[in-house]
């Protein structure tokens, strides 16, 4: 005869092994996994800190991604202490985990006790279904999703880097995008540009962009720049981002950002595009090399792309800015390894991508100094740049 | 013969190649003998005392060779060598 209900559960709990939460209290931040296997709607009511949520509804597909080791001590939870022992079971007898334990009484008397609860801040049903393809990914899940919504990411240029970067962005749902950009849109734009339309050309490119990052993410707060930056605005402008992405179009720009971001020790996602060929780094001011640890100067007129027109294919901004948001997206949750003391060299007619390293300059003039050194003056500042280019006609 | 893979604002200057073979047992070797066969690369690649330029970097393989003994680095035959000078673009016309 086919065991009841409650004698089917009795039985689990024989077979596992229970804790109380006070010891569970004990064991935050001592190396154990404390795993919330109820249900998306029911973490509003608040979450012992620290914890991962794996559903129980999804336990066997995701709980490797927040537990990869199965030895690691597993501790799960759930509201009254009885699914987390069947959850127990299926990680011990079917996944072969070493170690798992059920709490007691579940977040219900862990709150009963008065310990320290975890307040979610819930995503609105219409977040859930917008964002639910992150959800499903155990490395953001809602709370790398709420990273994204609170993050603050400034693009410099609405231009083939920063169109890519900025739609997907906002459609990944970060929740602040500045964008830098005293243009207006273009007919050559739009090979590349596609966040511009043909409607829209003769318009400033921050209005365009706007308009389409709405039309994808209404929740998107949009803070526009339509100006070019310079020595004097720039740290205004940058402080108080969180990632900038470098997709400017000239070196004095890119010296300029550097030497400032470094000052404030925001991280930049630096590319650049010519011909079929890509180039990408992430700058992390003091963790890693700076712009000027790579490239101590800039090239003379003869080998500096930038300094006349020159042609790129329309697709290969899409690819390098896609790279870019991704490594921004990275950052923000914290997750994976970013393309920090690294170069990666995108060749599109081969269809290689080879990797250099890139090592901080001990002798770096700006980040090798603190940052409180950097004066203003020093700001982007190298010789005859604006001669180079003036001598290339 | 090492292998030299040449970077785009290079290319005019070795007949559109982007891969090119080149003598020597060090970098310095390779990188003269390179510029022996185009001598338009000559003056971007070293300055007038013969230094590699600041701003052209050189990988051995993935190691930038000023880490590892400059143009004095060794280099054995199956070795590749990046150059590698800055790139800005973006892809529209500055403004200066």
């Amino acid at each position: 005869m086919s065991p009841s209900g409650p004698e089917l559960l009795r039985a689990i709990k024989s077979q596992i092994e229970e804790v109380d939460p006070a010891e569970v209290h004990e064991l935050i931040d001592e190396g154990v996994a404390i795993v919330d296997v109820r249900e998306a709607e029911e973490l509003a009511s608040g979450q012992i800190p620290g914890a991962k949520h794996v559903p129980r509804s999804y336990l066997e597909t995701r709980i490797e991604g927040a537990v990869p080791d199965h030895s690691t001590p597993v501790i799960l939870y759930c509201a009254s202490g009885n699914r987390s022992a069947y959850a127990a079971r299926t990680l011990l007898e079917d996944m072969g985990y070493e170690n798992v334990r059920s709490m007691t009484g579940g977040i219900t008397l862990w709150k009963d006790r008065g310990y320290e609860v975890h307040l979610p801040r819930a995503l609105s049903p219409e977040q859930r279904e917008r964002y639910s393809r992150h959800l499903l990914i155990p490395e953001i899940g809602a709370d790398g999703q709420q990273k994204l919504l609170d993050a603050k990411v400034l693009l410099l240029g609405a231009g083939g880097l920063g169109s890519p970067a900025a739609l997907y962005l906002a459609a990944a749902g970060v929740g602040t995008l500045g964008i830098v950009d005293d243009d207006e849109v273009d007919l050559s734009n739009l090979q590349r540009q596609v966040i511009h339309s043909t409607q829209r050309i003769g318009i400033p490119k921050v209005d365009s962009a706007e308009e389409s990052i709405h039309a994808i993410n209404p929740d998107v707060n949009v803070v526009k720049y339509p100006l070019r930056i310079d020595a004097s605005n720039i740290l205004g402008i940058i402080d108080g981002y969180d990632v900038i992405v470098d997709g400017a179009d000239n070196f004095p720009t890119r010296y300029l950002l550097n030497d400032a971001s470094v000052r404030l020790k925001i991280p930049v996602v630096s590319a650049s595009i010519l011909g079929f060929d890509g180039q990408l780094s992430v700058f992390m001011p003091y963790d890693g090399p700076c712009y000027r640890c790579l490239f101590r100067e800039p090239p003379p007129a003869e080998l500096a792309p930038s300094c006349g027109a020159n042609g790129v294919l329309g697709v290969l901004p899409g690819t390098m800015g896609l790279l870019q948001a991704t490594e921004v997206i990275k950052l923000i949750v914290g997750i994976g390894e970013p393309a920090i003391g690294r170069l990666l060299l995108y060749d599109a007619l081969g269809a290689t991508l080879t990797e250099v390293k890139v090592h901080r300059d001990p002798d770096c003039p700006v980040c090798s100094r603190d940052p409180s050194e950097i004066s203003d003056e020093e700001l982007g500042s190298f010789p005859d740049y604006e001669a180079f280019c003036a001598a290339a006609g | 013969m090492a292998t030299i893979k040449i970077p785009p604002v290079l290319r005019p200057s070795v007949g559109g190649e982007k891969i090119l073979s080149a003598s020597g047992a060090s970098v310095g070797e390779v990188l003269h003998d390179l510029a022996s066969t185009h001598p338009a690369t000559r003056s971007q690649l070293f300055s007038a005392e013969g230094e590699l330029n600041r701003y052209v970097n050189v990988y051995l393989n993935d190691e930038d060779v000023r880490v590892l003994g400059g143009l004095d680095t060794a280099v054995a035959p199956d070795d590749v060598l990046v150059i590698l000078p800055a790139m800005a673009g973006g892809t529209r016309a500055p403004s200066l």
